[in-house]
């Protein structure tokens, strides 16, 4: 069983068109999107949820006001500027508590519960391509990276149990939690970049994350013909690091309007950016079916 | 009086640093004194289009603990009380994962050895500096760093008082935006008329709702199929500031790391407007509070 994860560095690259394109692509495969705080998957996919859970990754602490003295030790002792003192009584803004427990465990009344807290929804559902594992993140809630682990473990768990062999991961954009939790220990990563400055500079962000963390990376372009000469440099760059440049994919009005009819691109239309993506495809399967992935190092 | 705008969207790439950028760049030009901050650590771009000259750096960190091996009893209740699993108490040592401390000094407080202390660890760098007549400050998490909140955090307690301050936010709905946005006077969420835009946008618009914090949404990208979007912000009541057309020649000016409004004069135009109607409720909410206060 491999595992394949998409990330960006930056946002709004294509990330999800290419996961999806993807997804109607592959034989056999499970999809996750693991991009937990704006997931975008299931708009296209347009997943059936069979099962749906509750996640907890966190604490939340909560003041029992009559119990409360208002002596101020929590508002002392609070790191993160949760607590206000209101009347006389201690308060705890959940969306700046960061659960950690100080306050609970130093309160001389014992005035403050700390109890686990829901943070968010995860899914398993069917789509017309195959099984799906979701999420969604209560809003200001934290935790994405863990919520992000038991996404990629369900999927293995879904993978291993109806025999699939590869696994499609959307990733979210960025460097921090989530994207770590995301391609740790991933059997290759598929960067979608866009020929900008912006995007040279966050796959060079993205390219020593996966180097850091020894995940394979390889890197397409997408809208590559919007700047052709800025496409040239970011694949020598790739190069340069030893990473496979595995396509191109050009500025094409069809992948929006796939987006907007709620269909992959591959399936929307036959020509165009699809035909780009089906190549880079076949790239990708053959650097997943290669008997050993070749491993960047720092 | 300082003022935070923000700019914010629930997705990635929908043109808040091109929006962020522009908007300093003009605000300056009209003579405010401007500092633009970029909070998006994980993936900073603003400097690309406002091309600073950085005068200082500074390492960004956060204090994690650190144990006096000869002083540790080995009780365990460090390891215990730590809600993130910093700290791993075996039978013959503590290890400590300082990636997972979220800096609360719980661990120094309760350990009856007095074991435990706290060291400083870097997790990035803050920029600052002047691009033109904008005030810059930028942070940059190190590679490999989990969290971005705590450098967000000392990012903007770094920051120098200026007239007016336009915080360039994460993409997304979590604790790095929040911790960018909080305590602003004003957000304005950046979207494009997609079904990715405008699921982006209900969950920001939900963010802001929580926190909440006064808000406007700008259309980017506008006159793809703009008719679902436009009917959400109608029946939610969302004031939209502006909406800027899809345009390959703005694509094409971000592309090359250009400001869309030093090339482009019909968007320095839209650009002005937009910065009208934010100065307007900017001006209005002063307003409010100093009334507020007179009676």
């Amino acid at each position: 069983m491999k595992e394949l994860v998409i990330i960006s560095g930056k946002g709004g690259t294509g990330k999800t068109s290419v996961a999806a394109s993807f997804a109607a692509l592959a034989e056999n495969a499970v999809v996750a999107d693991c991009d937990v705080d704006a997931a975008d998957l299931h708009l296209v996919l347009e997943p059936q949820v069979l099962d749906r859970h509750d996640f907890s990754g966190g604490f939340n602490a909560t003041v029992r006001t009559v119990q409360c003295s208002g002596c101020g030790t929590c508002l002392q002792l609070c790191r993160f500027g949760a607590v206000n003192l209101d009347r006389g009584r201690a308060q705890i803004d959940p969306i700046a508590c960061e659960g950690c427990g100080v306050c609970s465990h130093f309160c001389p009344e014992e005035a403050i519960d700390f109890s686990p807290s829901i943070n968010g929804q995860w899914f398993l559902s069917t789509t017309c391509h195959g099984p799906m594992v979701h999420a969604r993140l209560g809003i200001a809630q934290e935790n994405s990276g863990k919520l992000v682990s038991l996404i990629r473990k369900q999927a293995k768990q879904i993978a291993a149990n109806e025999d699939r062999n590869l696994i499609i991961i959307d990733g979210s954009p960025g460097i921090g939690c989530p994207v770590i939790a995301s391609l740790t220990g991933a059997d290759q990563l598929l960067a979608v970049t866009e020929p900008t400055m912006s995007g040279r500079h966050d796959l060079k962000r993205v390219a020593d994350l996966a180097a850091h963390f020894g995940s394979p990376l390889a890197v397409c372009i997408n809208k590559w013909d919007l700047n052709p000469d800025l496409t040239r440099l970011i694949e020598d760059d790739a190069r340069q690091r030893k990473l496979p440049v595995v396509g191109r994919i050009r500025y094409d009005r069809a992948v929006t309007d796939a987006q907007i009819h709620r269909r992959t691109v591959v399936e929307h239309t036959p020509s165009g950016a699809a035909t780009d993506i089906k190549k880079l495809w076949q790239a990708i399967s053959t650097l997943l079916s290669a008997p050993q992935t070749p491993k960047n190092h720092p | 009086m300082n003022q935070h705008v923000a700019i914010a969207s629930g997705k990635g790439g929908t043109g808040k640093t091109t929006i962020a950028a522009n908007l300093a760049f003009l605000w300056a030009r009209l003579g405010r004194q401007v500092l633009y901050v970029d909070c998006d650590v994980e993936a900073p771009n603003g400097h690309i289009f406002l091309h600073p000259k950085i005068e200082q750096r500074l390492p960004a960190t956060t204090t994690v603990p650190q144990i006096a091996k000869d002083l540790c009893g080995l009780c365990g209740r460090c390891g215990s009380f730590c809600h993130y699993n910093a700290l791993l108490c075996l039978p013959d040592q503590v290890l400590t994962f300082p990636e997972l401390c979220h800096g609360c000094g719980g661990c120094i407080r309760l350990c009856p050895h007095q074991a435990i202390s706290e060291v400083p660890r870097e997790i990035g760098r803050i920029e600052m500096g002047t691009a033109g007549s904008v005030n810059f400050a930028s942070g940059l998490l190190n590679i490999g760093e989990a969290m971005s909140p705590p450098l967000i955090r000392s990012l903007k307690n770094s920051l120098i008082e200026s007239d007016l301050t336009i915080i360039d936010a994460p993409p997304g709905t979590s604790c790095p935006v929040i911790e960018s946005i909080r305590h602003c006077d004003y957000t304005l969420l950046v979207t494009e008329p997609t079904p990715f835009g405008l699921n982006d946008l209900q969950l920001a618009v939900e963010m802001l709702r929580a926190l909440d914090q006064p808000f406007g949404v700008v259309i980017n990208r506008a006159g793809l199929d703009d008719r679902p979007l436009l009917d959400y912000c109608l029946k939610e009541q969302l004031p939209i500031l502006a909406q800027l057309p899809d345009d390959r020649r703005v694509a094409e000016a971000y592309s090359r790391g250009e400001l869309v409004c030093s090339v482009l004069t019909d968007f320095q135009q839209l650009f002005a407007a937009l910065l009208a109607a934010v100065d307007m409720v900017l001006q209005q909410k002063k307003a409010n509070l100093t009334t507020g206060r007179a009676s």
